[in-house]
């Protein structure tokens, strides 16, 4: 009677299912309720955007970059921008890398708190979702009013960013920072520390700090494996060096260390410590323009190069190589959600169902980031 | 440690495995031998000195006369990072696959697979992971053509602009 | 409804000789149409618009404000729409049981509403085993569900019926037992007997009456929960997991007739609670006038019940859902044990107090205002105070 036997139920979750964060598919293979294995096969999103760079040049890749990773935006702008640069040394003014770092990092708050929302919804909790969207709109109302778009930003140039900050925008910005400190304390209180989110949280889906590296896990995943590493702070790009803030890690405080629990809180401690980096930046601007002179043919000497950037998914990679051509001869992206598929068979093994979606939710995987 | 001194080093173990390296200012590079990637990646995953835990990125170029694939390696422990390239002929391009030293070459290396075509030996799952199935071609090769149709679906499409002129007429 | 039909057969509405069978069979459907159609069916409506607005007030958002009023007459709306709808009945499926599925659910819906005690005279039947038969006739849902789930011959309707299935057998356990310490007391399953015997103020109330009958409230509001497939337990039809669960192949009517079901299902489940432990459709006895006594007790009854249809709807907008093993473990390992304990002490207590004990009562009431003040500070202060500290001291 120790054995019983079961036959095993093979599911097929996606490419449209309610929780897959854009088109993605699982191929579950799943005895009742426990999950064997769950093997992702992603691709659904492919635009082949690398092959789109090799055609359209190097300014007019811009547009496309947005769609690389379009929760957030600003930060696949910068990465294509900050590539570039270093191809032809271009050395972008100081209130340009300010206005990159000021856009980059509300942005990287919209993405957080889109995946802090969606998380708690896919636990089964709907309202903390729109509490997290309305603050959102907040912050796309404010990107809106900088650069004309709420969603693919187009915002930055090779040199600096398009735009500067439009009249009277500092203070709205920094009345909204006013306005959302204290609103997140209300959202970790909704919802945070709710005995039933942390029992489904914690010990769910643990990633070993070893395990985070060899599978290349990056940003917030990795940093919830207690493994103390930013781009900003450790490789500072940008402007970074000036500001003060912390990297918050994973302490493993109702679980194991690197569960989802973990990658939650770390993404919650990550918006307060962007609203300080924007305090500062906002308050410390300087003036003066905000693009670099770039030829509009813009051709970079022959050469290669990588640039890696903290995207709100972690250490974005930009492989770029140029023939000295107006147009790239390859590009490369290597994003965080690409590599947190990648573990995902590994970390489905033996759990059930409902937890596949809080590690989907928990890895904060965008479909667009993988497929490219 | 800088990465031209990991390269010295690597010259010092491997000796003729290691058959150039590039000095640049921005990221410089040294090429390996195809043959020996296995053995030069894992000499630098384990020795102590630079002790490369992590395989940031893998790409493949294909730069018409030959296919590289380049690594750019990574060490959370000793924070410096190296860019590995292995030249590979560009007719049936193959190399032995490292996934079992990095876990994180196992997508990486379906993705190359997949979109230039290079062959990954030894690779437990080499699928296209990408593009479906059935498709013909590596997209990022430079001598790839899209074909005109896929399963009956139309690849090409009018030009809006043409397509609004001749209404207006 | 026998001097209903006599009186019809007497008036020669169906002529003098009409036999007495015809006439009862008629005058049964017609009067069970009326009662499904104009209070069961319309009632799930108006709740299902109550909630969505309840809800995006809880969310902030607007919710549905354009059909009538504040958008009250949405549920007629989307009511019209889902009828028009095309009904889909997938290949696959058993088209026999998936057809059926949606009836039983509603019947196990419907059914309650006989015994359903609305005042002291409005009652359809006033059995002897009404309660009984209210937990027997509930627990017909998961028939309809696990039929619904097997049928649709689609994997996530089959795990979100087989789901249902487990979560409703098992709360029916802890559910049924929380109702024993009050047919202890009161020694009789009638609902009007349960309700006779409590008063109309709190110290009264079962609810109060000793810890025991308190921790079966309590208990059975949560079971209750799960039986009606309520957020935190609302698991069959997870959505963002199960995309909708055994209603998943389902359209246009019948997958309407799901969700009635259930918010239907909200009123039943306050009802029974309301009957049990909150007294009720007890008011002060303030006029001799029948009427007007069961209009107030009417009224009584229906605010009780809808406080408590809110208490669920605020749960639903506030928790996360738990897993199947968190639920079950909740249930046998917890719910299981605590209302058989509670059963034996309500036994102890009614053996050492027959007649039950007066100042229990007060003390009671006095302890759950007490809570519920605590409660009050406790959200005022998570609201206001809590700050980023709380990370490092959740347990303030």
């Amino acid at each position: 009677m120790n054995t019983l036997h079961t036959e095993e139920m093979t599911l097929n979750m996606g490419p449209q299912h309610p929780s897959t964060h854009g088109v993605l598919r699982f191929v579950v293979r799943a005895d009742g309720e426990i999950m064997r294995e769950a093997v992702p096969d992603v691709g659904y999103l492919h635009r082949s955007i690398e092959k789109i760079a090799e055609k359209v040049g190097y300014h007019g890749f811009m547009p496309y970059t947005d769609r690389v990773d379009y929760v957030c935006a600003m930060f696949t702008n910068q990465g294509w921008a900050s590539a570039c640069e270093k191809l032809a040394g271009i050395e972008v003014p100081k209130r340009g890398e300010y206005c990159r770092v000021i856009a980059a990092e509300f942005n990287r708050l919209a993405s957080h708190l889109l995946s802090v929302g969606t998380m708690a919804m896919d636990i089964g909790a709907m309202t903390p979702f729109t509490h997290a969207l309305r603050e959102r709109e907040m912050i796309n109302d404010l990107i809106e009013e900088l650069c004309g778009a709420r969603l693919t930003f187009n915002y930055m140039r090779i040199g600096g960013v398009a735009f500067d900050l439009p009249p009277g925008w500092r203070e709205k910005a920094l009345a909204y920072l006013d306005h959302f400190e204290p609103i997140f304390d209300e959202y970790n209180a909704l919802i945070s520390y709710n005995k039933i989110y942390i029992e489904r949280l914690a010990n769910v889906g643990v990633i070993s700090a070893a395990d985070a590296i060899n599978y290349n896990l990056v940003g917030p995943n990795l940093r919830a494996c207690g493994i103390k590493w930013d781009i900003r702070k450790d490789v500072p790009y940008s402007v970074y060096r000036d500001f003060d803030f912390d990297v918050p890690v994973g302490e493993g405080r109702w679980g194991k260390l690197g569960d989802a629990m973990d990658r939650y809180m770390v993404r919650i401690r990550e918006l307060a410590e962007s609203a300080r980096i924007l305090r500062q930046a906002l308050t410390r601007i300087p003036s003066g323009p905000v693009l670099a002179k770039v030829p509009r043919n813009f051709k970079p000497p022959a050469g290669e190069c990588q640039v890696r950037i903290e995207s709100a998914r972690g250490d974005m990679g930009w492989y770029v190589v140029s023939d000295g051509t107006a147009y790239p001869w390859r590009v490369h992206v290597r994003t965080g959600s690409f590599a947190a598929m990648g573990i995902m068979q590994k970390l489905s093994r033996g759990l059930m169902i409902a937890d596949l979606v809080t590690i989907i939710a928990s890895l904060d995987v965008i479909a667009p980031e993988i497929d490219r | 440690m800088e990465a031209l001194a990991i390269y010295q080093r690597l010259k010092d173990q491997f000796g003729d495995q290691i058959l150039e390296i590039v000095d640049r200012k921005t990221d410089p590079y040294c090429v390996i031998a195809p043959d020996a990637v296995v053995e030069v990646a894992r000499f630098m995953r384990d020795d102590p000195e630079i002790a490369m835990d992590c395989l940031s990125n893998q790409s493949g170029v294909d730069y018409k006369d030959r296919m590289e694939v380049v690594y750019h390696l990574f060490s959370y422990a000793k924070r410096h990072g190296a860019v590995l390239k292995v030249k590979l002929p560009r007719e049936n391009p193959a190399v032995e696959t490292v996934e079992k030293l990095w876990s994180s070459a196992n997508w990486m290396e379906r993705e190359i697979f997949d979109l230039i075509g290079v062959n990954f030996t030894g690779h437990s799952d080499l699928r296209r992971i990408l593009l479906p199935e059935d498709w013909v071609g590596h997209p990022l090769r430079k001598d790839f053509v899209e074909p005109l149709e896929y399963h009956g679906i139309s690849t090409v499409r009018e030009s809006p602009i043409i397509r609004l002129e001749s209404k207006r007429k | 409804m026998q001097t209903l039909v006599q009186y019809l057969i007497s008036s020669g509405i169906f002529g003098r000789h009409a036999p007495y069978e015809l006439v009862a069979a008629i005058t049964v459907i017609v009067m069970s149409a009326a009662v499904f159609l104009g209070v069961a069916f319309p009632f799930a409506g108006m709740v299902s618009w109550v909630e969505r607005r309840v809800w995006a007030r809880i969310q902030s958002r607007v919710g549905p404000n354009r059909v009538g009023p504040n958008g009250f007459l949405q549920w007629l709306a989307d009511g019209v729409k889902h009828v028009c709808k095309e009904d889909i009945v997938p290949d696959e499926a058993d088209p026999t049981l998936f057809k059926l599925a949606p009836y039983l659910v509603v019947l196990a819906f419907v059914l309650p509403w006989a015994v359903m005690p609305f005042s002291s005279s409005l009652i359809l039947a006033d059995l002897n085993v009404g309660i009984l038969y209210m937990t027997a006739v509930t627990a017909l849902t998961v028939v309809g569900v696990l039929m619904a789930g097997w049928s649709s011959n689609d994997k996530w309707s089959l795990i979100g019926g087989i789901r249902s299935a487990a979560q409703i057998v098992s709360y029916e356990i802890p559910a049924g037992l929380s109702i024993f310490p009050v047919v202890l007391m009161t020694g009789t399953l009638s609902m009007q007997g349960i309700i006779r015997a409590q008063g109309w103020a709190p110290q009264h109330w079962f609810l109060f009456a000793n810890p025991f009958t308190m921790i079966a409230a309590i208990i059975l509001f949560i079971s209750a929960l799960a039986e009606g497939n309520r957020t935190p337990f609302d698991l069959p039809e997870a959505e963002s997991e199960l995309v909708a669960g055994f209603a998943t192949e389902y359209s246009g009517m019948r997958y309407l007739f799901f969700f009635m079901a259930e918010w239907g299902n909200l009123f039943i489940i306050g009802a029974i609670i309301t009957t049990l432990f909150l007294g009720g459709w007890q008011f002060p006895h303030v006029t001799r006038n029948v009427v007007v006594m069961n209009v107030l007790q009417l009224i009584t009854f229906n605010v009780k019940v809808l406080f408590l249809v809110f208490v669920s709807m605020w749960i639903r907008g506030t928790l996360p859902r738990v897993r199947i093993d968190q639920l079950m473990s909740l249930c046998w390992k917890y719910f299981v044990p605590i209302s058989f304990l509670d059963m034996v002490g309500t036994a102890i207590w009614v053996a050492i107090w027959p007649n039950g004990n007066e100042w229990s009562g007060y003390v009671m009431f006095a302890a759950g205002i007490v809570v519920g003040v605590i409660f009050v500070q406790r959200v005022i202060y998570y609201l206001r105070r809590s700050r980023m500290e709380l990370y490092f001291r959740p347990t303030i």
